[in-house]
């Protein structure tokens, strides 16, 4: 049977990944995800076979992220956009040396040191590599604490599926918020076997080892090849996306995460006032649902991208429309939550 | 006929690449004597660094992963905690340890974390052709530092043995040369006690190796061995900073 219980966002990560197995934890403070951090502390440290370090640094922390990752076990950090800058580094190693892991950012307000409060204007690093060559994370994009709850379970199994990092990339605002979850059932999944690269200690084998650099340029280019390949598989099997609204609809809101919460409020709002809208709430930023906008925007002409930043998703969405459908953009930064009214206003700029 | 010498099982049959005259290859064969010696071999994930001792996962004989330049430490760390029974070490260089990596070889030894480091300090950044490291010596003249180092401006050269003894949760630390037999077999006695420290689980240990590299130094590597005994040595005095009773 399924527990329901009420839970703060940034503590149902912590359970649901304890929950999916990840018993080691490393982490640097960073308000507004402090929680995680916390809980991981006060779960792991009580806990046999399980780590939990508070890390000098961020830089730190994904490091050790590394170490752990690979020996095979379940392993994760968290933090917020300023951390998650430090980190960048690591992942980039990371994601050469093939290791799966999980990376937690519940964004704020930047640039720079920023704000506390929420804020969507990492979706560029997050999406689109974010450190030093070419690659991307799995990046997992929720907008309820359930699905906050879910999204960090399913990222440790992709992570394992596609060996490479992923990222829950929330906003302070759901990391902060409290609401009833249930710990569902989960179905058992095949996964592949980690057996033949982990570092356990070479007995009764070859050494094993893990090394993120290749000073031979072919050698080098062919294991870009292999991961973008992985990226190639990420883009087939793994989009997800939630609809609200498509058929009859006279504009697309296109907006991920806290915002399309928001945006459903708009869109029922609007119904009121005889206004028809629809939602294509991206779940997964990378793979991006691109197939969907394309096909939407085959039928709507109309699109308003709505984004706690100055405009970044928009570009994968212009992307995608390619030209047949008008996409206009509105967004609040800094830590600014865009009020439901103030989307209806820009809303009907555009439907005179 | 009796075998009176043998190629240490902890290193693979590659032969070394760093340049006539460097340390490193000595370095190496001690870490795996050590290894043989205690039967932690199969046991015994090794952390390379960022350096010219990058490579050293081609040559050691055991599980081994590179970390990111500095990072070896938590990188260790990491592997020590998810897998407590096996022996982890680092090796890294000067630029490595007490440049870029000065904090997490700071936090990694305080928080006594049971993993053992092989530090080669040989005063200069070895790969990138020879620029002046956090332990280059007053007056030495590298790329970055051609008048000299000049200690208003650049400091004065970090003595990393003493500075990480002052900590708690450091078990045993001690600084060693290679430039003559004699130096070598106590260096050799050193790197047993700081794996031996580790197998008994007392914590952290560190063994400092003052070593050559005539290449950017520019010195044939027999005066690179005399470079370093009458310029290093006096700068940094040889011996334990600290020793568990236990261990000894």
């Amino acid at each position: 049977m399924a527990e329901k219980m009420l839970m703060k966002g940034n503590e149902a990560i912590g359970e649901a990944a304890i929950r999916a197995g990840c018993h080691f934890y490393f982490g640097y403070p960073i308000t507004p995800q402090t929680e995680l951090t916390a809980y991981m502390a006060k779960k792991l440290l009580k806990m046999k076979n399980a780590a939990f370090v508070q890390a000098e640094s961020e830089l730190a922390a994904i490091s050790m992220v590394y170490g752990a990752a690979a020996t095979g076990v379940r392993s994760m950090t968290s933090s917020s956009s300023p951390g998650i800058s430090l980190m960048q580094e690591g992942i980039s190693y990371i994601v050469c040396a093939e290791l799966p892991c999980v990376i937690v950012n519940m964004q704020r307000g930047g640039p720079g040191l920023g704000s506390i409060q929420p804020g969507q204007a990492d979706y560029f690093q997050a999406t689109k590599g974010g450190g030093h060559g070419d690659y991307h994370l799995i990046v997992l994009a929720p907008s309820s604490v359930q699905e906050l709850l879910d999204l960090t379970m399913d990222a440790f199994d992709l992570a394992d599926k596609y060996t490479n990092p992923a990222m829950i990339l929330g906003d302070g605002l759901i990391g902060q918020m409290m609401e009833a979850v249930e710990f569902k059932e989960r179905k058992k999944i095949d996964l592949p076997d980690k057996e033949g690269w982990i570092l356990t200690g070479c007995k009764g084998r070859e050494k094993n080892y893990i090394v993120p650099f290749n000073l031979d340029p072919y050698e080098m280019e062919k294991l870009n090849f292999k991961i973008q390949e992985k990226y190639n598989k990420l883009k087939e099997k793994e989009v997800r996306y939630e609809t609200v609204n498509l058929d009859n609809a006279d504009l697309i809101i296109v907006a991920y995460g806290i915002v399309a919460r928001i945006a459903k409020t708009v869109i029922s709002n609007a119904k009121k006032e005889g206004i028809n809208i629809g939602l294509i709430r991206p779940i997964t930023l990378f793979p991006f649902p691109e197939k969907i906008i394309a096909e939407t925007s085959e039928k709507i002409n109309k699109f308003l991208v709505v984004e706690m930043s100055m405009g970044q998703m928009v570009e994968d969405v212009k992307l995608a429309v390619n030209g047949k459908a008008e996409v206009n953009f509105y967004g609040r930064v800094g830590g600014v939550i865009p009020a439901q009214s103030d989307i209806l206003t820009e809303i009907k700029k555009y439907l005179k | 006929m009796k075998k009176v010498f043998e190629s240490p099982k902890s290193l693979t049959k590659d032969p070394f690449t760093y340049c006539p005259g460097c340390h490193h290859g000595i370095a190496h064969r001690l870490v795996a004597e050590a290894l043989d010696e205690f039967g932690v071999r199969e046991k015994t994930i090794g952390v390379c660094p960022v350096g010219c001792s990058v490579f050293a996962y081609v040559f050691f004989d055991c599980d081994m992963i590179c970390a990111a330049h500095g990072r070896a430490p938590a990188v260790a760390t990491g592997i020590k905690r998810a897998k407590p029974d096996s022996i982890v070490f680092t090796y890294q260089g000067d630029g490595d340890l007490a440049s870029i990596g000065t904090a997490e070889i700071v936090h990694t030894a305080n928080r006594g974390e049971n993993i053992t480091v092989i530090f080669i300090n040989n005063a200069i950044y070895g790969m990138t052709g020879g620029q002046m490291a956090p332990t280059t010596l007053v007056g030495q003249v590298t790329q970055t530092s051609p008048y000299g180092r000049d200690p208003k401006t650049m400091g004065y050269p970090i003595k990393v043995a003493e500075m990480l003894a002052t900590l708690k949760g450091v078990a045993y630390i001690s600084r060693v040369a290679l430039s003559k037999p004699a130096y070598i077999l106590k260096a050799k006695k050193a790197i047993r006690k700081a794996f031996q420290s580790q197998i008994e689980g007392k914590g952290f240990s560190l063994v400092e190796i003052l070593s050559t590299c005539p290449t950017n130094w520019g010195l044939t590597p027999i005066e690179a061995n005399k470079w370093l005994e009458e310029n290093m040595i006096p700068y940094y005095p040889l011996g334990e900073f600290k020793t568990p009773e236990e261990v000894s």
